[in-house]
């Protein structure tokens, strides 16, 4: 599901990694800062970046890995070019998460974890966005959406489609 | 006079549109060559009117609401920066009867000022607080949070003063107040209003309990599905570093207190407090076992304050107005005022604060105005996906942390989700188990196998296999989480897994394989 020509060099990575955990070496505790800046640095987290990172910061490639892995942001292939997130707690399935998720599914021909094939987007679930007050909720490109209806299903899919 | 045009920026508001109400406003000033100015604020909490606009005139604020940005240009040709009548007219906010029945006591400023400006804070009554902890001890600041009866806010209620006396009694080389900002519970939204609404009342509450306890760095740990929140925040605190709110002297004072913000990265079980501390070290988000509090090894090893969002908040408000003021509002022993967040299936949602007290079916029904649906309410589950469904049986309950326990509830972080008759509580119950079940650390058995198992078996009883020795099972499987899990992720997953079933046992009765599976 990698989209083309999102490919990186091993030692491009390197290079790179290694900026991104110079800038942050001075926090404490600086493992998700790094993670994140890596994230936004490559649009994933490279596997190639966490031996990298762990060398920096005295830890094992155990380590890196495993934090890498337990939470839920960070990625270890690129995403679409854009990412449509669609809340599923409870506030949001009170006012029909489960059918905007649906249809949303169906008109995209994916399911929640996956990217479109053309690499337009990728769909994931959300466990609340704080929206619950406007329900049902969710967040294209950063951008917050709510009492998403068909009508903002359509313009959100519109802008995905671009 | 320049007339002064108040838009939110709250993320509810911008959900609703209001980024596209302020450009349009932009046009129109523009346009007609106005002399006029737009100040984004915080959210009042009003979502069933977001976004609200508001106006000053010599009487006062007046609101104007739900606008759309197609309704902006019909404003400005009605003269609305004078007040004048229109069909979105809503008067003076503070009148509105959802606005006028709140005790605004830690939201006393959300949705009125904007959140960066430390003018409209100090106008407001800002850094009252902090000035009075800065004429006292730290031992007699700390005495002053005991006295008011605050307690966690986050949801396990623990006594803020007692948790702060036990760090301040703590002898280390450094102490930490971390912000507890992962707000991961549905149906609240507090947090992130207090945040992105007035993000200096955080700063100035963590300030009084470094000066209380003697720690001298602080952290929020905000989770990273609220941008706008690390956003106003990072902003703030930069702001009030230049203004030495914050830095080697608090206001010129021998207090050293600084702090930062944190970003999350997706994992629901940090709201846990040891798993929070664990991600901030740069560890997976795996919970500890406690002993040691973090009180006495938190961050780092070291002593360490670490509350919810709304404890913090609260703190400068108890200073300034004093323990007995505060404690003066609520019952039994739960004092004070409590931000109620009203959300999903609800005719007028967003943020109440009142005192402790008010019953459940006051909350949803007088305050709420119901279902959105308009449909009958089945259940409202208080304390989010963690918390128990309560049917409308219940709503007597009066809101108050010991009344909710001996219901076999919590209020948790007080957020309350409602849902009309279509609600499926199998569903509902199966859910609790599925979010357990993604979103557990691991580390203890109960909560990272029971909750599949729990899955499983509650799809055996939608199917009408053995339903009656299933839900016995499952019975004893949510026991076994109550009782065996380290943290509240499996131990009060049950909640709301047991509270469907007792309360509603007909949506547990045999259904098709097929509808189960959906």
């Amino acid at each position: 599901m990698q989209p083309s020509g999102t490919k990186v060099k091993v030692a491009d990575v390197a290079a790179r990694t290694e900026a991104v955990v110079a800038a942050h070496g001075h926090l404490e505790g600086p493992l998700l800062p790094i993670l994140h800046a890596v994230q936004d640095e490559f649009g994933f987290v490279p596997q190639d970046s966490l031996p990298v990172i762990a060398k920096a910061l005295n830890i094992s490639n155990a380590e890196a890995h495993g934090v890498a892995t337990f939470y839920h942001d960070y990625r270890s292939a690129p995403a679409g070019r854009h990412v449509l997130k669609l809340c599923q707690a409870e506030a949001c399935q009170a006012m029909g998460s489960d059918k905007v998720a649906a249809m949303v599914k169906s008109a995209l021909g994916i399911g929640f974890h996956e990217t479109a094939a053309d690499g337009s987007v990728t769909l994931e679930p959300v466990y609340c966005l704080g929206l619950c007050a406007c329900a049902p909720a969710a967040m294209l490109d950063g951008e917050v959406v709510g009492r998403v209806d068909a009508d903002a299903i359509d313009g959100m899919l519109a802008e995905v489609r671009l | 006079m320049t007339a002064t045009i108040y838009i939110p920026k709250d993320s509810g508001a911008l959900a609703l549109g209001a980024d596209k109400v302020a450009r349009a406003a932009e046009r129109e000033i523009a346009a007609r060559g106005l002399d006029a100015r737009i100040v984004r604020t915080g959210s009042r909490g009003m979502f069933w009117l977001e976004p609200v606009v508001e106006v000053s005139t010599p009487e006062g604020r007046v609101a104007y609401g739900p606008v759309k940005a197609g309704d902006v240009a019909s404003l400005f040709e009605a003269d609305f920066t004078a007040g004048t009548r229109h069909p979105l007219w809503l008067g003076d906010p503070e009148k509105i009867p959802f606005i006028s029945r709140q005790t605004r006591l830690t939201f006393a400023r959300c949705g009125i000022v904007d959140p960066l400006s430390l003018d409209d804070y100090k106008a407001h009554g800002g850094l009252r607080g902090l000035n009075m902890a800065l004429t006292l001890t730290p031992s007699d600041v700390v005495q002053t949070v005991t006295d008011s009866g605050l307690r966690g806010r986050g949801g396990a209620g623990f006594p803020t003063g007692i948790k702060w006396k036990t760090v301040a009694d703590q002898v280390a080389d450094r102490k930490y107040i971390v912000c507890n900002a992962d707000e991961g519970d549905s149906a609240t939204f507090a947090d992130r209003m207090i945040m992105e609404g007035d993000p200096f009342v955080l700063i100035e509450g963590m300030a009084i309990a470094g000066i209380a306890t003697g720690a001298t760095k602080g952290y929020v740990y905000i989770r990273s599905e609220y941008p706008h929140a690390v956003a106003t925040m990072t902003a703030a605190i930069e702001i009030a570093r230049a203004a030495g709110i914050l830095g080697p002297a608090i206001l010129g004072s021998p207090n050293a207190f600084d702090m930062e913000v944190r970003v999350g990265a997706g994992a629901y079980v940090c709201g846990e407090e040891t798993s929070l501390l664990n991600s901030l070290e740069g560890k997976r988000g795996v919970v500890r076992a406690k002993p040691p509090l973090p009180a006495i090894q938190g961050l780092f090893g070291r002593p360490t304050v670490i509350n919810n969002v709304i404890s913090l908040a609260s703190v400068p408000v108890i200073l300034d107005r004093g323990a007995a003021f505060y404690k003066d509002f609520g019952l039994g022993r739960s004092r004070g005022t409590i931000p109620i967040q009203i959300a999903g299936n609800v005719r007028h949602g967003g943020l109440f604060e009142a005192a402790f007290g008010m019953t459940l079916g006051e909350i949803v029904n007088d305050i709420g105005g119901g279902t959105a649906t308009g449909r009958p309410v089945k259940a409202v589950q208080v304390g989010g996906p963690l918390g128990a469904y309560f049917p409308p049986d219940l709503f007597d309950t009066p809101f108050d942390y010991e009344a909710f326990a001996a219901r076999d509830g919590l209020i948790g972080h007080a957020g309350i989700t409602v849902f009309d008759d279509s609600a499926d509580m199998l569903r509902q119950a199966r859910f609790a188990m599925e979010f357990c079940a993604i979103e557990s650390c691991g580390k203890c058995t109960p909560c990272r196998i029971g909750s599949t198992r729990g899955v499983e078996t509650i799809d055996k009883i939608a199917a009408g296999i053995q339903p009656e020795k299933n839900l016995a099972l499952v019975a004893d499987l949510c026991n076994t989480m109550k009782f065996g899990s380290l943290c509240a992720l499996g131990g009060f997953t049950p909640y709301p897994v047991m509270s469907a079933i007792n309360h509603f046992p007909q949506d547990f009765a045999p259904r098709s394989v097929a509808e189960a599976a959906e």
